[in-house]
Parts: C-alpha cells; sequence; structure tokens
C-alpha cells in the first residue's frame, strides 16, 4: 500500500518533466504510422505483382481468398520469361533506343536553347514561340501522319523511327532556355574578349555550368521513352525489335492467364527504372516543379 | 562561318526535327481529316462530309462521352487530393524524402505495367476483393473490369493511383510559397492543423489548382495505355476513350481519315485547355 502511494506520487512527477517528450513521441508515431499506410496504397499493388511473380507452379493463384505470401517463393518465372520471349532482346532495344533518345535530346535542345537564351539576332521571339507552341498539339493526332511519314520514309521497324517523338522535345528546349538564362552574362563576355567563338563558349562554359538542368532532362526523356508504349505499337511489328513495353505486352497476350509468368516479366521491365529514379530523385522533384511551372 | 548565321546553325537541328516531325504532321493531319485515305488506295477528297460522318456516328460520341467524363470524375480528385499528401510529406522529420518518393513511384512506372498489374489486382478472384472483403466492406467479389457500369470507373481509379505523386509534387511547390506567419498566427489561436489546411492553405494555393485541374484535364483526354492494357475498350465500348477510337480506326481498321478528323476533334478540346493553361500559367508566374 505504501509503495503504491509512493508510486502514483512519483508518476505525475516523473511525467510532468517527460510529458511533452512522450507527447511528441507519439505524434511522431501517429505521424509516421499514417505515411506509411499511404505509403501501402502506392506500393501494394506492386508488393502483390512480386508476390504472384515468386509463386511457384504448384501454387492455385487463382485461388479464393488469395495467398497473400507465396508458400514456396521461388525465382523460376523469371528465369521461364527468358525462354518464353527475347526478352533479352526487348531489354537491349530499350536499352538502345533510351540511349539515342537521350543523347539527341539533350544535344539538341540544348543547341536550340543556347541562342534563343543569349543571343540577339532576326525572328528569336518568333521561332521561341514556334517552337513552344508544339507542346500544344497532342501526340495522339500527330501520330497517324507521322506513321505515314515514317512508312515512307522507310522508319518504320527502326530504332530511328522510335526515336523519333523524342529526338527533340519542345519541352526540353524551354527547360534548357530557362537554365541558360540564369547564367550571369559577364560570363560569356570575357570569354567572347579572349576569342572563344560561341560555340567553343557553348560547350566550355555554358553546359557545364546547366549540368544539373541536362540530368532533369535526361531523367525525364530515359523515362518516359523507357516506358513509351503507342508509338512502338504503332510502327513496330517485328518481334526483334519489340521494345520492353511491347515485349510485356506481347508476353501478357500470349500467355494471358499464366499470371506467375506475366509478372516476373513486367518486375523485369521496370528493374531499369527503379534503378535510375533511386540514384535520381532529387532531379525529379525540381525537373517536375519546372514543368508545372511551364504547364 | 558568318557569326550572323550562328543563332539559326544552332537552331537548325531542333528546327528541322520538329518542323519535320511535328508541324508537317500537324498540316498533314488537317488535310487527311478532309480525305478518305487509308495508306493503299490514293487519298480522295471528302472535305466536311468526313465531319459530319464523324457527328452522326454514336460511337465517336460514346467515346468523346467516355473522354469527358472520364475527365469530370478524375480531375476533381486529382486537383484536391493530392494536396493533403502534400501537406503530409511537408515536414522536416527523417525519412519523410523516402516517403514522397513511394508515393511518385507510380509516376515512372511504365504506363502497360501499371495497367498489368492493376488488372490482377482487379482480377475477380483477386486481392481487391479479398481485401474489401475482409474488411466487411463488400459481401461478394465483384467483376471490376467485367461489369459495364463499373469498368470505366476501375480504369479512372488506376489513373488517380498514378498521378497523385506527380501532382503531389506540383503542390509541394506551391506550399514553399506560402508564407510561413499564417501558420504561426493560426498556431497562436489554437486553430487545428485539418482547419489550417482547409483555410489557409487551400484558399492560398488556389493558382496552382488551376494549374493542376488544366493539366490533369489534358492528361484525362489523351487517356490510352490504362485502358488498351486494362480493358482493351470493353465490355460492350464502356471504355472506349477519345484516343482509343482513334486509334482503332487508324491502326484497326486504316480509316485514316477518319481517325484524324476525330484527332482534330482532340486537339481543339486539348487547346482550349492549354490556353486556359497558358493564361493560368501567366496568372502564376506573376503572383511569385
Amino acid at each position: 500500500m505504501k509503495n503504491n502511494s509512493n508510486q502514483s506520487l512519483a508518476i505525475p512527477h516523473f511525467s510532468l518533466s517527460a510529458m511533452p517528450a512522450i507527447l511528441g513521441w507519439m505524434r511522431r508515431l501517429g505521424q509516421y504510422t499514417v505515411l506509411a499506410s499511404i505509403a501501402l496504397l502506392f506500393i501494394g499493388p506492386f508488393l502483390w505483382l512480386l508476390s504472384t511473380a515468386l509463386k511457384s507452379g504448384s501454387e492455385n493463384i487463382f485461388q479464393y481468398p488469395p495467398d497473400l505470401i507465396p508458400d514456396e517463393p521461388t525465382l523460376s518465372n523469371f528465369a521461364r520469361v527468358f525462354e518464353a520471349v527475347p526478352f533479352l532482346t526487348y531489354f537491349f532495344n530499350s536499352a538502345l533506343v533510351a540511349a539515342l533518345a537521350v543523347s539527341c535530346n539533350l544535344l539538341f535542345c540544348s543547341l536550340a536553347a543556347y541562342p534563343l537564351a543569349r543571343l540577339k539576332f532576326a525572328g528569336k521571339n518568333a521561332l521561341f514561340l514556334l517552337l513552344i507552341s508544339t507542346m500544344m498539339l497532342p501526340f495522339q493526332l500527330l501520330m497517324i501522319p507521322l506513321y505515314t511519314i515514317a512508312v515512307n520514309l522507310g522508319l518504320n521497324n527502326s530504332y530511328l523511327g522510335l526515336i523519333v517523338p523524342h529526338a527533340c522535345t519542345a519541352f526540353g528546349v524551354f527547360l534548357m532556355r530557362q537554365a541558360f538564362l540564369t547564367i550571369p552574362k559577364q560570363l560569356e563576355e570575357s570569354a567572347y574578349i579572349e576569342g572563344l567563338n560561341h560555340w567553343q563558349i557553348w560547350w566550355h562554359i555554358m553546359l557545364p555550368l546547366v549540368k544539373p538542368t541536362l540530368a532533369t532532362l535526361a531523367v525525364f526523356t530515359f523515362i518516359g521513352v523507357w516506358g513509351d508504349f503507342l508509338w512502338p505499337l504503332i510502327i513496330m511489328d517485328e518481334q526483334a525489335k519489340f521494345t520492353l513495353p511491347l515485349g510485356v505486352n506481347k508476353l501478357a497476350g500470349t500467355f494471358g492467364k499464366d499470371w506467375r509468368l506475366v509478372a516476373a516479366g513486367a518486375i523485369l521491365s521496370i528493374i531499369p527504372t527503379l534503378i535510375v529514379f533511386v540514384f535520381t530523385q532529387r532531379y525529379f522533384i525540381s525537373g517536375a516543379l519546372k514543368n508545372a511551372v511551364k504547364g | 562561318m558568318l557569326p550572323r548565321l550562328t543563332p539559326y546553325l544552332f537552331l537548325s537541328p531542333a528546327l528541322f526535327i520538329i518542323g519535320t516531325f511535328v508541324f508537317l504532321p500537324m498540316l498533314a493531319a488537317l488535310l487527311i481529316s478532309l480525305s478518305d485515305y487509308n495508306m493503299i488506295e490514293t487519298p480522295r477528297w471528302l472535305g466536311l462530309a468526313q465531319y459530319q460522318r464523324l457527328f452522326q456516328d454514336p460511337f465517336f460520341w460514346n467515346a468523346l462521352g467516355n473522354s469527358l467524363l472520364y475527365l469530370l470524375i478524375v480531375v476533381p480528385i486529382l486537383s484536391i487530393a493530392p494536396i493533403f499528401l502534400a501537406v503530409l510529406v511537408n515536414k522536416k522529420i527523417p525519412g519523410i524524402a523516402f516517403f514522397r518518393s513511394l508515393y511518385y513511384l507510380p509516376v515512372v512506372t511504365s504506363l502497360i505495367v501499371t495497367g498489368l498489374m492493376w488488372k490482377w489486382v482487379y482480377e475477380e478472384n483477386g486481392v481487391l476483393n479479398f481485401i474489401l472483403q475482409s474488411l466487411h466492406l463488400i459481401n461478394t467479389p465483384i467483376a471490376w473490369l467485367a461489369d459495364p457500369s463499373l469498368s470505366l470507373f476501375a480504369v479512372m481509379a488506376v489513373t488517380v493511383w498514378t498521378g497523385m505523386g506527380f501532382y503531389m509534387v506540383i503542390y509541394l511547390a506551391g506550399l514553399q510559397s506560402i508564407p510561413k506567419s499564417l501558420y504561426e498566427a493560426a498556431e497562436l489561436q489554437n486553430i487545428s492543423r485539418l482547419k489550417q489546411t482547409l483555410f489557409i492553405t487551400i484558399p492560398m494555393l488556389r493558382p496552382y489548382i488551376a494549374l493542376v485541374a488544366v493539366i490533369s484535364s489534358i492528361a484525362a483526354m489523351k487517356i490510352f495505355e490504362e485502358i488498351y492494357v486494362i480493358t482493351g475498350g470493353g465490355p460492350l465500348s464502356q471504355t472506349e476513350t477519345l484516343v482509343f477510337f482513334i486509334y482503332e480506326n487508324a491502326f484497326i481498321e486504316f480509316d485514316m481519315g477518319y481517325a484524324s478528323a476525330a484527332g482534330i476533334v482532340l486537339f481543339c478540346v486539348t487547346f482550349i485547355l492549354s490556353i486556359l493553361n497558358l493564361l493560368l500559367t501567366r496568372e502564376t508566374t506573376n503572383e511569385k
């Protein structure tokens, strides 16, 4: 009894000083609980796909209620993907097309953006508006004549044809121009006095200063090209030239009921995106912000 | 090399590419939309009769109607819900960047994978029905994709899921523009966090909300991949949207002229939305 009363006296004494800390700690716990439950909404479908991809052939994936965790997890479905379809070829095609598209877009956009941001010449504003106005034209309309042009130029079923819509984007020109605009004028003036021409200034002075924006444009182009589906669907019908989205679509079309295999292929196809995303997140956030202001 | 020519040389690759693969196709699209063209026979001039046929086609109205319904439902959700998400991750607590990335993950995932993933989630014996039944929200499994009255809404949910992270980041930018003093004043008067969000954050974000509404409207008009993978336009054309209609007519039926006419309608709708966007962007930038 005496002990108890001592304790009850001690508790308010103890908690008075610890109250704010405990409250803060509990609020923190509450915040993380909310954050994690919402995160589950966003990654839940990925986890379910992964669980399906890891299920062995002896497990019935259509049973109800479904088994959330595989009974005997196996990687065999991932191996089967490479036997079912030429997945390595798709992978190579996607990587090649992404590399080509990213290089072209960075080069041509930063070339075009330099005079638009830094030089005086006749028709500058008109040309800028003309380029920017193309952002309003929906690709879903242009794809019809683009297809006939591509066929006439022999660009269907070619890598070159695939990168055409990504080779130089108005968004890229706009983004690079904004970056060049922030560089102080004195830098290029002194370089000009030292005898560098505009090409040298562009290459040696301007480009190194806009590396973060180049990186932003690169990751955006990469993600766009890697996931591009409609245009490849239209101009590619040779399986040897398929990119990953077409390949995954083909996998789903041919082995529709074998969701273990489809899930494994789908996961394999997004691994490069995930890796790029993990290492370049900060560019995504800043890039999305610029994209927003541009509209 | 003439220095006077230099600016144009810098611009020439961009002008060549955008000229050949954007401007030329745009003009061609207008002409094709007025012709009967199947890529094999020489085009035959139809003029506005093409559009007459289009406007009498119930399938076109169905597709346009579905696209507009899509817009009307998806846009309000995507304009408001990400604000709460942005407020939630706009805290300086350890690990918050990790949660931001998780919420952004669907944005960088290829739509084909997203579509397949959700098709599998929506499976009648699938995980969504299981969860809803475990929570006693439904009694029997629902055929989300086979039920004509539900399928379009099921695909809309995927679009919302994909877009949340993207618009969250835009609102994060918007939150930086709100003066801290407003919240400090509210804090002094013991106004709750929820009320602060409703009566300070949302009104102050108004220009950003307008921007997101327009961007997401344009995106909603261009929905294709989700439909193609998840429902293929069915059941009973219930999920056939405008771009799906264009795709089918152009590349399945090879009725290029007819598809282009529908494409011009798409252009008109997105053009009006783009002009709105431009005006709103100007307003946002001026207010900064």
